[in-house]
């Protein structure tokens, strides 16, 4: 999930004959090795992206999870504009972990810009093909015949011929070394909203999730694993659970004790039925007001300097003005509404597993380790996901439910209830923000410290790896600060918990920019400035965070005095490589906080699905909003203190703003929009409460922090 | 165990079951109507909402005794046929769902609403929506979506 956005690594492979005289042309993301080592035989076993049949059946295979971004609209998008075909017709498909696409992976706002050269390529490639195709067999020049919606014509002679009735010719053709992809004015799908090709089946109760799986002789299970953090199985008894009509088995694996039934809730009611004596292990202490007690109690002289411009003893020392505070957010679960579930099957040495899932390759490395075989054995296939946000990065029901059918002999569906997933998470972790700023005279911004004191997600996940207590991508957001101040520091301190960590959609970034920008907001207060006239002077005026900035002010009508009762709020941010100012109103009334109204201006360089964008920033503005409200895992005796939905409540319906979204929407480079559209969100809304309020709120979440 | 009469999309079954079994489970686990979706278990998230005798109900809180020779439907009965139900043409002009894992009880619960009130307030909408969850943040569009199916005359 690191903000990479590096083209370079891309690769293209030539195109070969495929199966039953389909042109299947394919290419590779990422892997630079087995690129250069592709010259040989590799290069006529390709990764299969595109298909085309000699019936014309055009399918395009989609290695990125859809997750309700619309990945599966929006990459197919890029590659059939190129390729001229006619969309309508397409079938998409969702690809199972083919080692040939590499590390099949969803995160980090990766999946259009990272296909955006490449597919678009692919596409451009295999139209020129056809083309040629076309211009062999009509013993015409090349160039007099163009693809378009599907078929290939010769205008002058006019015939034309179908993708599908050149897929032969096409197939003995040598695929170009060059393309020139469309300009931006010959687009023809890029840029357009199209309806999603989801939707129908999504609408009509047909798209299979993970828990929609259904393979022959199949039971259902569940699984008891530890309530607390490091504990383990000592001893059970399943007497009164195989008594449960329905139970079928009960069985101990690596990670606990799995009921298997003829259903869902037989498998639910065993579980319940069984005792089970558990090592509570050694965290049983662990609370949430001890973890917050040693973040606050971090010493920074025993953090790691992550970014150190200019001297930021000395600017501090010396500035007219100085303003500290420090803000803290708790954990926070991401809460799918499809829970965890897996589904497996194991046959002598072949692994079959069907799943909701963002982490498609590692996921498979972690079924042939729970199944003892080599990973080549695994066949993954990604199912269509309840939502991800992140939590689907990590594997662990994987590997549970592949061990359950080893152990067991069956093939199984594993189902966590809504209390599992809410106590199993891996949690957006809980963080502090010690923030230091010394302005000049002027009302310049001449120093700038952040000290960031959260447990890291990969030193929790492999502490030998970050030993030396660096965690790039915790300072995401904050040592990446797109704010040119000459001195400039950020600090952080690893301080690790037993609490599960994982990646939560913008990651650090949620809380980096929070702590930025509600701290801006306050210098801005001191030093009696416009909040937005100071975050302009101190970014690069060219800059495409500032003109975010400029063009949704200027949409707001920024500045303008909100009516009593209400506040106005700006933050920006930039991660994922895209560029988001958000505004924000709200209105209060007592504790009573409500968000009306939600601006955001998006540059992330090329739009390739307009309304695909807009509703990721809405689905952005409802996580982030929920989060800011009152989401918060706490944590007792060394587990997890929520259990579902009636103590972990999720923003509704009628506390979502309206949600207004503006485009610069140009040649840039491209930029993710999954995460973006979070981390502005917060800040914007709490400085819109201190404008409504004169009251800062340091703390999350509201709930609990907000007296009114 | 004992045996129950579902009426459920105009098709009726004969189940064998403990009558303690959550509705849901019995629709997808031996109607094979996977398109309910379980959430909660707990009437919290209306994942499983389903209508019965036009009402909205939590198919995770309600036992198939409960629901035993009560009129179903379930998302997959909205359609008639081909032709779609005037919230589902609404749910894709308004390009709803995102991952659609909460839709089909979306959809279910604002059938129920305009079974009971085919033209809405928006205070009626707002309070009846609310009910249930979507974490992808799709209210936006539900709340267009049910005004706009309301205004074409949304009962079936
Ligand atoms: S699953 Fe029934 S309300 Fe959530
Ligand atoms: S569309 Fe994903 S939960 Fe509603």
């Amino acid at each position: 999930m690191k903000a990479i956005q590096n083209l370079s690594r891309r690769g293209f492979l030539k195109t070969s004959a495929g199966v039953a005289g389909a042109l299947v042309l394919g290419f590779r993301l990422g892997d630079k090795a087995a690129m250069a080592a592709s010259g040989g035989a590799d290069l006529f076993n390709p990764n299969a992206w595109l298909e085309i049949t000699p019936a014309n059946k055009v399918t395009i295979h989609v290695p990125w999870t859809e997750l309700g971004q619309g990945v599966t609209t929006a990459v197919p998008m890029l590659l059939a504009d190129e390729l001229a075909a006619d969309w309508e017709a397409i079938d998409i498909k969702l690809a199972w972990n083919d080692p040939r696409f590499g590390n099949m992976g969803t995160g980090g706002s990766r999946s259009v810009r990272t296909s955006w050269d490449p597919v678009r390529q692919a596409g451009a490639t295999a139209r020129v093909m056809l083309e040629n195709a076309a211009a062999t067999e009509w013993k015409v020049d090349a160039s007099s015949c163009k693809a378009s919606g599907g078929s290939v014509v010769h205008a002058a002679s006019g015939r034309s011929a179908t993708f599908g009735e050149l897929v032969g010719a096409a197939a003995t053709q040598d695929a170009p070394a060059d393309v020139a992809l469309k300009t931006r004015a010959e687009r023809t799908l890029i840029g357009k909203d199209l309806p999603r090709r989801d939707i129908r089946a999504k609408i009509l109760g047909e798209t299979e999730f993970g828990v929609d799986q259904r393979i022959e002789d199949m039971v259902y299970a569940t699984l008891a694993v530890s309530p607390t953090f490091g504990g383990s199985l000592k001893s059970f008894d399943d007497t009164t659970a195989l008594a449960v009509p329905g139970v079928l088995q009960v069985v101990e694996t690596p990670s606990g004790v799995a009921v298997l039934a003829t259903g869902t809730w037989a498998a639910i009611r065993g579980r319940e039925a069984l005792q089970i004596n558990w090592d509570p292990g050694p965290h049983t202490d662990l609370d949430s007001a001890a973890i917050s007690a040693r973040l606050a109690a971090a010493d920074i002289a025993d953090g790691q300097a992550m970014r150190d411009d200019g001297d930021i003893d000395t600017a501090l020392a010396e500035a007219a003005t100085q303003v500290t505070a420090s803000y803290e957010v708790p954990y926070i679960s991401h809460s799918p509404l499809e829970p965890m579930n897996c589904t497996a099957r194991i046959t002598g040495d072949q692994v079959e597993v069907w799943a909701p899932i963002q982490s498609v390759t590692w996921g498979a490395n972690v079924a042939a380790q729970a199944a003892g075989v080599e990973p080549q054995n695994v066949r993954l296939q990604p199912t269509y996901t309840g939502g991800g946000f992140g939590r689907r990065l990590m594997v662990d029901y994987v590997g549970q439910c592949v061990e359950i059918a080893k152990v067991s002999g069956k093939p199984v569906q594993l189902f966590w209830t809504r209390e599992d997933s809410t106590k199993h998470g891996f949690y957006r972790p809980t963080s502090r923000h010690n923030m230091h700023a010394g302005l000049d005279t002027e009302g310049r911004i001449t120093g700038w410290r952040h000290h960031l004191v959260a447990p890291s997600i990969g030193g929790q996940l492999n502490p030998q790896g970050m030993a030396d207590g660096r965690d790039e991508s915790a300072v995401n957001g904050a040592a990446t600060i797109d704010y040119t101040f000459a001195n400039l520091q950020v600090v952080y301190n690893m301080t690790n918990t037993a609490v599960p960590a994982g990646w939560l959609r913008s990651v650090y970034n949620t809380q980096n920019a929070l702590a930025n920008e509600c701290f801006l907001d306050e210098i801005a207060q001191a030093a009696g400035q416009d909040p937005v006239a100071l975050r302009l002077r101190h970014l690069p005026a060219d800059g495409r965070l500032a003109r975010t900035l400029r063009v949704a002010a200027k949409k707001w009508g920024w500045p303008a005095k909100a009516p009593a009762g209400r506040g106005y709020g700006v933050a920006c941010h930039a991660s994922f490589a895209s560029y988001v100012t958000t505004m924000a109103e709200v209105e209060v009334e007592g504790r009573q906080v409500r968000v009306v109204r939600i601006l955001t201006c998006v540059d992330c360089g090329p739009v390739v699905h307009p309304d695909g964008l807009r509703a990721q920033m809405e689905g952005a503005v409802c996580l982030a909003l929920s989060a800011l409200l009152r989401e918060e895992i706490t944590i007792a005796g060394g587990q997890v203190v929520e259990s579902n939905f009636d103590d972990y409540p999720l923003l509704r319906l009628d506390e979502m703003p309206p949600v207004e979204v503006l485009t610069i929407d140009g040649e840039d480079p491209i930029g993710g929009i999954g995460e973006p559209g979070y981390p502005p969100v917060g800040p914007a809304v709490l400085n819109a409460l201190f404008d409504a309020t004169g009251q800062r709120v340091r703390k999350l979440p509201l709930a609990g922090n907000f007296e009114g | 165990m004992s045996k129950f009469d579902l009426h459920v999309n105009g098709q009726r079954h004969t189940v064998d079951l403990d009558p303690e079994t959550p509705l849901v489970w019995v629709l997808r686990e031996n109607l094979d109507l996977r398109g309910t979706k379980f959430g909660c278990g707990i009437s919290e998230c209306g994942s499983c909402t389903i209508m019965m005798d036009g009402q909205a109900i939590r198919s995770c809180v309600t036992t198939v005794a409960e629901a035993a020779e009560k009129k179903i439907v379930t998302v997959e009965g909205l359609a008639d046929g081909e032709k779609l139900h005037p919230l589902q043409e609404a749910w894709e002009e308004e390009q709803v769902p995102q991952c659609g894992y909460c839709q089909p009880g979306q959809l279910m619960t604002a059938a129920a609403l305009l079974e009971q009130k085919p033209r809405p307030t928006e205070a009626e909408i707002v309070a009846e929506m609310s009910d249930v969850l979507c974490r992808c943040g799709t209210y936006g569009r539900i709340r267009k979506a049910v005004d706009v199916a309301a205004r074409k005359g949304g009962k079936r």
